[in-house]
């Protein structure tokens, strides 16, 4: 099986290691190197000015606004979808593996996660659109005319109108991930829970929820990840606007870099955001790390 | 929860382990238990509506008018309006983006496929020295930002010449299409049988011929479900075109949108905006109603891995 091995693995793995390494792994690695250098505009022109970029980012408000945001989407978001797609896979599970419209609800759930960003973001942009859109016009029909607002225009709402939208794109995604880790736990632990007394919420207390963990763990993992990413919702939806009330780093930076041309200082951002992922995705590894329950 | 055991019985879908006594148990258990159905029925409603409302709003408001968007947003158009998709072709060059998205994406699944299913191969069938490293050289694309990379990125595909060309754009969503590829698909060459490549090369067949005429016939599930679900990511992609692609003549489908929606704050040509939404939303629909259960079981696989 062995034999000329080498003459397959050699062409095989050229391609994909020359285009991941050419325009994967040399951005990163340049791009760790770029934020100890002064460089604005298109020229080469480079000045290493070591951790000058990472001072001037510790002092820049901006910087610590949109890191306050990321932070606030950092506990909003996994807190909010995961306790919504708990809910739902939960009635969807023990509402019997037959709840009416099984099907329907998993093809329904699931659409939003698979649409583009942009165009989600465009079509709420307009579903919260003070005058013409369908979210005030709704409230006033209902008499709660009080509640309508510029959503996206009002420094206090903005951010939390476009976490609202994040957590409607992803619910079902982890909705489905519940479930399917829900079907999964035999089905003779609840019967004999059942039978030794236990209630429903003892049930899922006690054996659905630390049954459930390693699901809930990554689950909390990947939305932290993505909160702090948070890029195209925001740059559609807000442009980090009113008065960068819904501004965010990945976002800020791309400003940086793309509008001012600080591509050095830019670089700074992306390092640090980097560097937050990594410890975010450490700490919650450890804090989370229960006995694995195998069954 | 002590209300009369009626159980209403809904469609049975495979479960796993046991499934006919799965559900069998489920059933008796549950059959006390339909006022808890009926607040399920309620709930998973509600959630239904919230998501096909906006689109189906969204689609809705692509046939109206405009002063009928503005002053009317909730009701039916009086009648349809066709030209709006005609004004969104044509003038607002949702035509022009949505040919340049299909030449992109179909090179660029095809290519992602192609590499990563040669790479996977390697490394899920071949011992060799820093095959383990490289796998996991691979799995730190997923970690990584995007944003971080944006800038040099930017820098090594001008200085290649390929700024806002499709090779350019197609050979950058190849290589960010990778990592999740290659983990995906070595797993799954990691499941086939190896006694059909063992017979074929104790037969005098190349390594080649291997891969190429029985390996990846075999892969077809595998290649399937990473097809579309890069199908649908690379249709979606925003970051990367907007850039590596800056000129509005050549935009994709996603960046075209942007710049639209931005464009409609002046314009007022909102009917034209809704009608560009709805072309850019009708084939993602369409891929996602035909692959749906595969779709769902590749985008969960590497969360349930992971």
């Amino acid at each position: 099986m062995n034999h000329g091995k080498y003459r397959l693995i050699i062409p095989f793995l050229a391609p994909a290691l020359i285009l991941y390494t050419v325009f994967v792994l040399y951005p990163y690695a340049s791009a760790v190197r770029n934020s100890f250098y002064l460089w604005r505009g298109v020229s080469a022109n480079k000045t290493f000015i070591g951790l000058d970029n990472y001072r001037k980012l510790w002092d820049d408000d901006n910087f610590r606004t949109a890191l306050t945001h990321n932070g606030q989407m950092l506990i909003v978001l996994p807190l909010f979808t995961i306790s919504i797609a708990m809910l739902f896979a939960t009635l969807f599970v023990q509402g019997g593996k037959g709840v009416r419209g099984a099907g329907f609800y998993r093809v329904v759930y699931f659409f939003p996660q698979v649409m583009s960003v942009v165009i989600v973001g465009v079509l709420w942009q307009y579903i919260y659109n003070p005058n013409s859109g369908i979210l005030n016009e709704a409230l006033r029909a209902v008499g709660l005319g009080s509640l309508a607002r510029s959503w996206l225009g009002d420094a206090s709402y903005a951010l939390w109108a476009v976490a609202a939208v994040v957590i409607w794109q992803s619910v079902g995604f982890y909705m489905v991930l519940f479930v399917a880790g829900m079907q999964s736990i035999p089905f003779d632990f609840y019967e004999a829970a059942r039978l030794d007394g236990a209630s429903r919420f003892a049930q899922y207390k006690d054996i659905t929820v630390p049954l459930m963990w390693e699901n809930i763990r990554v689950a909390v993992i990947y939305i932290a990840i993505a909160a702090l990413d948070l890029f195209t919702i925001v740059q559609v939806m807000t442009e980090g606007k009113p008065n960068r009330s819904s501004d965010v780093v990945a976002r800020f930076m791309y400003e940086q870099a793309f509008t001012n041309s600080q591509f050095g200082y830019a670089s700074a951002i992306g390092v640090v955001l980097l560097i937050l992922t990594f410890i975010l995705a450490m700490i919650m590894l450890v804090l989370s790390r229960r006995d694995r329950l195998e069954f | 929860m002590s209300a009369p055991p009626v159980f209403t019985p809904g469609p049975d879908a495979p479960t796993p382990g046991n499934p006919e006594t799965f559900t069998e148990k489920r059933r008796n258990l549950l059959s006390g238990e339909s006022i808890f159905g009926g607040v399920s029925q309620v709930v998973l409603v509600i959630w239904a509506l919230m998501v096909i409302l906006p689109f189906a709003w969204m689609v809705m408001t692509s046939f109206k008018t405009d002063p009928e968007i503005i002053f009317s947003p909730w009701s039916f158009p009086d009648s349809l309006q066709w030209n709006n998709f005609q004004r969104a072709w044509d003038e607002a060059r949702i035509g022009t983006y949505f040919k340049n998205t299909i030449i992109v994406v179909s090179f660029s699944v095809f290519f992602t496929l192609l590499v990563s299913s040669m790479t996977a191969y390697v490394l899920a069938r071949f011992e060799f020295p820093g095959s383990r490293w490289l796998f996991y050289l691979f799995m730190a694309g997923l970690m990584f930002p995007v944003f971080l990379a944006l800038v040099p990125l930017f820098f090594v595909v001008k200085d290649l010449g390929m700024l806002g060309t499709y090779r350019g754009l197609i050979l950058v969503y190849v290589a960010y299409s990778l990592p999740f590829s290659v983990f995906f698909l070595t797993g799954f060459f990691k499941t086939l049988p190896s006694e059909l490549a063992e017979a074929a090369i104790v037969d005098g067949a190349s390594h080649y011929r291997v891969f190429f005429g029985i390996m990846l016939p075999l892969a077809k599930p595998g290649l399937l479900a990473i097809g579309i679900f890069n199908v649908l990511g690379q249709w979606n992609q925003f970051i990367l075109p907007l850039v590596l692609n800056p000129d509005p003549n050549n935009y994709l489908l996603t960046q075209g949108l942007a710049f639209l929606a931005i464009q409609q704050g002046y314009q007022n040509d909102y009917s034209a905006l809704f009608a560009a939404l709805t072309i850019t939303m009708i084939p993602i629909l369409t891929v996602y109603i035909i692959f749906q259960r595969r779709l769902e079981a590749g985008l969960t696989a590497g969360a349930l891995k992971g």
